[in-house]
């Protein structure tokens, strides 16, 4: 900890910007309740994508999503806050979830980790989330809508007057985005800068880029950033089918279902998910002897203009500018980038927008360097997507090993990106993760191998 | 970053708002001055039923007014239409070209980035409170999946359902401002467009843009969100006086005043600033960001998280509490957040405390939550101008522990050149902004 260092963020020069590296990671995926169960279906090919579950989904268009694991979140939850698990929407717990193994990995103990043997200054720890906008649990308003009836129609009057009274007094509080910020920082006592980044799928990159700002500039010393979602609710996934952004085609084939960069592609499938990771200032790693799995050494954004918003732009402007801003900062070139971890939803015209927008970044060095599209495998997890692709790119990082892209049989015609077709054992330095949302966001975050 | 490698300092250029006391700044300054409220009888849907039948809206707003292409926003939710007056306001005073493809202000839209705290589009009630009527069976008490989806696929439609997502607001300020920078959104709550101003200032200091649209939009005034805080019994029930409602520091206080709107500043490195020779209105010197960590129902009891953000932002600034002349509350009204903001008041300003005046707008504007400190803001920003700080309105029964100078009731003519505006958000994110009256040096 550098306490001698000015707090005056007005007056630091760019010497005093610190280097930033991940020495935690926590995921729950439609791979599995950890990160080691994610890699290990990332590296099988596994695919998370299932017939719903949650509830009947026969009269949807689209009938898949990538559905978590069951757990109880009772045993993810420290006996102090366990009475507050029942304001937790699917959402808040899968950041919980998350943000335990990410807090355990680092070897940083927490008060929600030990309090016993806290080894951290809650004062100087900050936390940046992703979060989507969570719909509410349609069944557990249905009574007070069915009390609210009139002439065999829904009527706000008696709603006011008869429905209100039967919502849960605590019900708002379930579905804030903020509060999967709110409950990770009671859990594990994080005081320092807390912010809720609502940037629908590019939440999550935003969330840690934004994270490491705050730690470069000596705001906090340690971070917990990333995000969570849930998309599997009946709300969500109607409304991904009604702008068209979800796959009608594979119903009875999920696991062909979403197929990013490929020909047959025919949209998205979403999912629930939760990606964190635990930044932290170098030294502080360094003086602690902690692992340090990478470093962030550069992050860029912008944003896709398009009067038709629900896509980005077609050809991906935003995003070649997001990739070139953090090429800039991390001060490298696109000869240094070994792999790519793209947004690649599956949706064709997002798809091949994106293709371009790498294509243009990356100039005569898109035919070599290998792009490793994940959500074929891990479904479209809104908020928590940007957390996963970073996670699955440090574990590719670690194992130098690229797995195989899936469902990306043919090439869609528009697209010249290296696409992995079987995994490789390659030594990865550089990798750049990048992403992109409906309503025009974009962001990339370049890692790179720690070297002191 | 400038070229010698040191931090950028931040100013703000341009200011707009749409509110519920008006669609400019200077009509909602002179109302706000003048003590009016902007509560009334509730408009948007009919809550006549409602606990709280009453709240602070955006009255006769067209956005098509303050856009030459307006049909790029015909679909937005009710905060992206106020962001996209708001904005158009902002860019103008700050002598930012909207709406043209060639812009000449002298501003690369690469280096110009957005950060709005902002929230949700209201639902389509009547189909989703449809749908889930269709679908429910009130005798085995379970939903039937394929009835509610067959009622929703009818009524909701494709464009209202992406309106409700959050990051809206900001996508309609890209189309109309061709801003390539940095886009953010955020929402902490009542806290988010105070935190959407000071990041957004972090970005310029450390030079990742050299401005940004900052601010705020939301609208909560839907169903929906007016029974989530009534269940939280949040808002005022005073539905036989709306305009003396919002009564923050009073012993009679009963809850806030729920309103809506937009407002936005332009921030922007003093170095573009000079260059492009604008007015420079006022200087951000100072920001401070806190979590409570204490409980999601309720602010910590002492207000430590408050404090916290207060005192990182006076170190921020590198000034000490004596030197800040005024401090824009939070204020919401409510029991406990102005008995506890009082609290942390004191203990930060310790001796001081008593001779700040620390007053609430929302007592007359209402809460503007996710738009509510960009508002506030550009009232510190006002009162810096004009050397007048804006009362506290309906407070002729101070409550006997909450004895700090609120500026009860008529504004106060008085030097001020540095204002301090805290926000804090339910769940516990809290954030407070310091400007300062630009001085070159």
């Amino acid at each position: 900890m550098n306490s001698a260092r000015p707090q005056c963020t007005a007056y630091l020069t760019a010497d005093d910007y610190r280097r930033v590296v991940i020495t935690g990671l926590g995921a729950i995926s439609p791979l599995g309740l950890t990160v080691n169960d994610m890699w290990a279906g990332l590296c099988a090919g596994a695919c998370g994508i299932k017939k719903i579950t949650a509830f009947d989904p026969a009269g949807f268009d689209c009938q898949l999503a990538g559905q978590v694991p069951d757990y109880k979140i009772q045993e993810y939850v420290p006996k102090s806050h366990r009475k507050a698990v029942k304001l937790m929407s699917k959402d808040i717990e899968l950041a919980v979830v998350a943000a335990k193994e990410a807090m355990t990995d680092s070897g940083l103990v927490t008060k929600g980790i030990d309090p016993e043997k806290i080894n951290v200054t809650p004062e100087r720890m900050a936390i940046n989330m992703g979060a989507g906008l969570i719909s509410c649990d349609v069944v557990e308003m249905a009574p007070a809508v069915a009390a609210s009836i009139a002439d065999g129609k829904f009527d706000m009057r008696k709603w006011g007057k008869d429905g209100l009274d039967l919502v849960t007094p605590l019900w708002l509080l379930k579905y804030l985005p903020n509060m999967l910020a709110c409950h990770i920082g009671i859990i594990h006592d994080i005081e320092g800068p807390s912010n809720t980044i609502t940037c629908a799928e590019v939440a999550g990159y935003i969330a840690i880029a934004e994270a490491a700002e705050i730690i470069a500039r000596g705001s906090s010393d340690i971070a917990l950033a990333g995000g969570a979602e849930s998309k599997i609710n009946p709300v969500l996934i109607m409304r991904q089918c009604l702008i068209k952004r979800a796959t009608t085609q594979h119903n009875d084939d999920s696991e062909a279902a979403c197929r990013p960069f490929d020909a047959e592609a025919s949209g998205s499938v979403f999912g629930d998910g939760g990606g964190i990771v635990v930044l932290e200032n170098l030294d502080n790693a360094i003086k602690r002897g902690a692992r340090i799995y990478a470093e962030i050494i550069g992050t860029g954004q912008s944003t896709s203009i398009n009067p038709a918003y629900e896509h980005i732009e077609s050809d991906g402007y935003g995003l070649t500018i997001a990739i070139e801003n953090a090429i800039a900062q991390a001060n490298i070139s696109p000869k240094d980038i070994d792999l790519i971890i793209p947004h690649g939803v599956g949706i064709p015209q997002d798809d091949a927008a994106e293709a371009k927008a790498i294509e243009a970044a990356m100039g005569t060095e898109t035919k070599r360097i290998p792009v490793w599209p994940t959500k074929s495998m891990l479904s479209n997890t809104g908020a928590a997507c940007g957390g996963l692709d970073v996670i699955a790119a440090v574990c590719a990082m670690r194992d130098s090993l690229i797995p195989a892209a899936k469902n990306c049989t043919k090439k869609a015609a528009e697209c010249n990106l290296n696409i992995v077709k079987e995994a490789v054992k390659a030594d990865i330095r550089c990798i750049l993760c990048c992403g992109y949302t409906y309503g025009g966001q974009t962001a990339a975050v370049i890692l790179k191998k720690f070297e002191n | 970053m400038t070229h010698d490698g040191k931090n950028e300092r931040v100013v703000i250029t341009g200011m707009g708002i749409i509110c519920p006391l008006g669609h400019d700044v200077e009509t909602m300054w002179q109302a706000v001055l003048a003590g009016k409220s902007g509560a009334a009888k509730t408009t948007i849907f009919d809550a006549s039923t409602f606990p709280t039948t009453f709240s602070s809206e955006v009255k006769d707003y067209d956005f098509t007014k303050f856009t030459k292409n307006p049909n790029l926003h015909k679909d937005g939710n009710r905060g992206s239409k106020f962001a996209v007056g708001a904005a158009v306001q902002a860019c103008k005073q700050a002598g930012i070209d909207v709406e043209t493809d060639t812009p000449a202000d002298g501003i690369d839209r690469k280096r110009m980035g957005i950060y709005l705290g902002a929230g949700e589009g209201a639902a389509n009630h009547e189909a989703f409170f449809g749908a889930i009527a269709a679908g429910w069976d009130n005798q085995t008490n379970q939903m039937d999946w394929t009835k509610w989806a067959h009622t929703a696929a009818v009524e909701m439609k494709a464009m209202h359902e992406l309106e409700q997502e959050a990051n809206m607001p900001a996508a309609h300020i890209a189309m109309l401002t061709g801003a390539r920078g940095p886009v953010r959104s955020c929402l902490t709550a009542c806290a988010a467009s105070t935190q959407s101003v000071g990041e957004a200032t972090m970005i310029i200091r450390r030079g990742g843009a050299d401005v940004v649209i900052a601010g705020g939009a939301h609208s909560m005034i839907h169903p929906l969100g007016i029974t989530g805080f009534s269940r939280l019994t949040a808002l005022s029930r005073r539905n036989d006086s709306p305009e003396t409602a919002s009564r923050p520091f009073s012993a009679s206080r009963d809850g806030f005043v729920i309103g809506e709107g937009a407002a936005i500043v332009i921030l922007e490195s003093l170095d573009s600033a000079k260059k492009r020779g604008v007015k420079i209105l006022a200087e951000v010197i100072g920001y401070g960001s806190s979590s409570d960590a204490f409980r999601i129902t309720d602010m910590h009891e002492e207000g430590r998280g408050a404090i916290q953000a207060m005192t990182r932002a006076l170190a921020d600034a590198g000034i000490s509490c004596g030197d800040v002349n005024y401090i824009n509350t939070h204020g919401t009204s409510t029991s406990e957040n102005d008995s506890i903001e009082t609290k942390a008041i004191k203990a930060v300003f310790k001796e001081k405390a008593k001779n700040t005046p620390a007053s609430s707008v929302k007592s007359t504007l209402g809460h503007l939550i996710g738009a509510a400190g960009a508002a506030e803001l550009i009232t510190c920003v006002l009162a810096i101008r004009d050397n007048i700080v804006p009362p506290t309105m309906n407070l002729n029964d101070p409550a006997p522990e909450l004895d700090l100078d609120y500026v009860p009731n008529k504004p106060r003519k008085m030097q001020v050149d540095i204002a301090m505006n805290e926000s804090f958000g339910f769940g516990g994110q809290n954030n407070v902004v310091i400007i300062k009256r630009f001085r070159e040096n």
